[in-house]
């Protein structure tokens, strides 16, 4: 065991700070997570300083407008832990740079490749993902939406809902239906899609949180053409798969959770009742120091998962339960939040003596909605269940 | 960036892991257990010469001069098998508490350790608190009072003793003046005893008569981990149980693993079980590599060990049904293993409290 970075990494490290600290005042406002969907002048010019010196797109081929390293792990770390300690924006994320672009880069064509990835690194098109349905949750391969041939198009009609950023996107990557004869998970493709082409309409999904993250995408005979699905027809569900592993690795950050933590803390400082602070409340410090020691397994858990992927073994079980146990942390934490605050943690919508802009009611409802998103947590078990633990799978409904 | 165990770790946890499920099944446990100390001579010299024994044993003294994490691995593999062996008083807090000794009281105890050729008991609940106002005191060089919940007394030749809270002092099991009385706990894989102290000299104080201000933090640390390793291993044994069972079980036409709510209890426990082993590796490696974070470490450990470890043999004895209730099956020496276990050195709102007061809050 040995938990030391070594000189090449911690020369790294001290000259992403001394990026960071010259250049802070150009990154764009708004704290480090980008949620991808902003095209201003700021966000992009800041992502271009970022590629160009190796902060962003890292190990993007440079024939595709990336900086062109090696993959790093330990690298990757210290960006993530740099950039939230600096609080500055990493740059550009959400789905285009962080799901669709992994998965040209395994299997789109070298022409789909040399067209979409330089642009969605830079910021310039901005991604959804189309995948969920309304009745293909849980089992998403129960996609009904559906394209014919029509000449060199496609003709696609249904519904997709959860898209998140899809009112601000130029694209989607989406999972349609165009092998009708090929059963279930055969019978999907791997559609890219322009937002604009006539026959989409998008309209904002309104959730628990008051706001509205996610959108519902009607299609009403919307050419797309042929040339734009991704790997082979009829592969769809094995290439979603592959993006869908990256969607569940980024819901559950370890280093989230401490950021989370911290701040729970600070409000516990601060926040009193009959003029004692929250944390000098005997139950309330001990449930704060149970989620500590929560905080701290999932961290020591990453840095193990972490190391398994360096030396490219596979951890089994192990590495099937971060998405369940993090996001359950990150609900727990905003939940003991509303607690020390009591009446004032129930204050919402810009309400008088509201905390932290209703942050952690926000959190806390949120929280719940990633437990259920990227795979339910039932979901999850099932898949812990079987595929971590070898049992076997339920018979099939007579 | 290595957080993983090395090739040694590996070969040394295989290699007890192999001899305890072939030598130490629940039978043999069964047959120690029932004994008046649960100590098995022979058990115990195999340990030895495994290399176990003296895991913490500087090399000069005849061990394996490994560190915390290589003790840990071995106390969960002993919880795994929920093997009766005095290892956490004599090969955890033996060797720790010696580092503060004379050269001459290493020279004395630290090869016996090493070889298996003593055991010693740890009476170290003081340290924590005082129930019943229990509590060993020195007065003109004798101790009085009574010390709870020794740690491995069944078969302990002589004690180590927390006294006024802050010093340790080696006393013989044979010393006049002292009673041992054993205590009968739920979990009879590990026998722990009451001391009486009437006016005993002590043989000698470890790290001197005034004591070592840093030694009983040390201790309780290190005694923490293995605790909280031992519920790891405990817990592992568990869920291994109730997977293999819900496999095999058949009700309504089909193993009662393909129902999901019996899958779902399964999942719980893994989903708990290993993110915990991370901070049982790191709160070991801490205790030898990162002092500043050791004691906030162990104690994470243990109360986080405490907490799933209790839910989780909870939930295989669930899985099990109305046959995990029995005391013909096997599965309620490791529910009560952990249940003792968890109680140890602090239970997990008591350990929470000392982090609370180590943070300043």
């Amino acid at each position: 065991m040995d938990l030391s970075f070594g000189p090449e990494y911690e020369t790294f490290r001290a000259e992403l700070r001394a990026f960071l600290e010259a250049h802070r005042e150009r990154a764009p406002r708004g704290g480090i997570v980008a949620a991808g969907g902003s095209k201003d002048a700021a966000t992009l010019a800041w992502q271009k300083l970022l590629i160009e010196h190796g902060y962003a797109a890292r190990t993007i081929p440079k024939q595709y407008g990336g900086y062109g390293a090696e993959p790093d792990i330990l690298k990757r770390v210290i960006l993530d832990e740099e950039f939230a300690r600096a609080g500055v924006s990493a740059g550009v994320g959400g789905q285009g740079p962080d799901m669709l672009v992994p998965t040209l880069l395994e299997h789109g064509s070298e022409e789909q490749k040399q067209r979409w990835i330089g642009p969605t690194i830079r910021g310039e098109v901005v991604w959804c993902q189309g995948y969920s349905e309304p009745n293909a949750g849980s089992d998403l391969a129960n996609v009904q939406t559906r394209a014919s041939e029509d000449g060199a198009d496609f003709v696609v009609n249904g519904q997709k809902i959860w898209t998140t950023t899809a009112h601000l996107a130029d694209m989607m990557f989406g999972l349609i239906r165009t092998e009708p004869n090929e059963g279930k998970h055969g019978g999907l493709s791997y559609l890219l899609i322009p937002m604009t082409t006539p026959g989409i309409e998008v309209r904002p999904l309104g959730t628990m949180t008051g706001r509205a993250e996610f959108n519902e995408v009607f299609f009403t005979d919307v050419r797309v053409p042929q040339a734009n699905v991704v790997g082979r027809r009829g592969e769809g569900w094995k290439i979603a798969n592959t993006t869908l592993k990256h969607e569940r690795n980024m819901l559950a950050s370890a280093g989230g959770l401490e950021a989370s933590f911290a701040r729970l803390v600070e409000l516990m400082k601060s926040e009193t009742r009959d003029g004692r602070r929250a944390i000098d409340d005997p139950v309330l410090r001990d449930r704060l120091l149970r989620l500590e020691a929560r905080v701290a397994a999932a961290k020591y858990h990453s840095m193990r998962m972490l190391t398994a992927s360096l030396k490219k073994e596979f951890p089994g079980v192990a590495a099937l339960v971060t998405k369940l146990s993090g996001c359950e942390i990150s609900h727990q934490i905003a939940a003991l939040a509303i607690d020390a605050m009591g009446e004032l943690g129930v204050l919402y919508d810009g309400s008088k003596h509201l905390r932290a802009f209703g942050m952690w009611q926000f959190q806390y409802m949120f929280s719940l909605g990633l437990i259920i998103g990227g795979g339910t947590a039932q979901i999850q078990k099932n898949i812990i269940a079987e595929r971590g633990l070898g049992m076997p799978r339920e018979p099939k409904a007579a | 960036m290595d957080f993983a165990l090395s090739d040694e770790q590996k070969l040394l946890e295989q290699s007890l892991r192999r001899y305890l499920a072939e030598s130490v099944p629940a039978t043999r446990v069964r047959e120690i257990m029932a004994t008046e100390t649960a100590h098995d001579a022979k058990l115990w010299r195999d340990l030895a010469e495994l290399g176990a024994a003296g895991v913490l044993v500087p090399e000069v003294h005849g061990g394996s001069g490994l560190a915390l994490l290589d003790a840990a691995l071995v106390q969960q593999s002993l919880g795994h098998a929920a093997a009766p062996a005095p290892f956490l008083a004599t090969s955890v807090l033996g060797p720790i508490a010696f580092a503060a000794g004379t050269p001459a009281q290493q020279a004395e105890w630290l090869p016996r350790i090493a070889a298996a050729q003593t055991v010693l008991g740890a009476a170290f609940t003081e340290l924590v608190h005082r129930r019943d106002a229990a509590g060993v005191r020195e007065s003109n060089g004798r101790l009085d009072g009574t010390a709870l919940f020794v740690i491995d007394a069944g078969a302990a030749a002589a004690f180590l003793v927390a006294v006024d809270r802050a010093r340790i002092a080696l006393v013989a099991r044979d010393a006049a003046g002292l009673t041992a009385t054993p205590l009968a706990t739920i979990d009879a894989t590990r026998r722990v005893a009451e001391l009486r102290f009437e006016s005993v000299a002590p043989a000698e104080w470890i790290g001197g008569a005034a004591g070592v201000p840093e030694l009983a933090a040390r201790v309780l640390a290190a005694g923490r981990v293995a605790l909280a390793a031992d519920v790891l291993g405990a817990c592992e044994r568990a869920i291994e149980m109730a997977v293999a069972y819900a496999k095999q079980r058949v009700q309504f036409g089909r193993p009662i693993a393909t129902f999901q709510a019996v899958k779902h209890l399964c999942a719980e426990m893994i989903a708990e079980l290993e993110p915990a082993r991370s901070l049982v590796w790191y709160a070991a490696h801490a205790f030898d590599h990162r002092p500043e974070e050791a004691v906030a470490m162990s104690l994470h450990a243990k109360a986080h060990l405490a907490e799933i470890g209790t839910q989780i043999v909870r939930t295989a004895t669930e899985v099990h049904g109305g046959i995990g209730f029995t005391s013909e099956h096997d599965l309620h020496l490791w529910f009560k293993r952990v249940g003792l276990d968890r109680q140890l050195l602090g239970g997990p709102e008591v350990v929470r409290a000392e982090g609370a007061a180590l943070h300043g809050w």
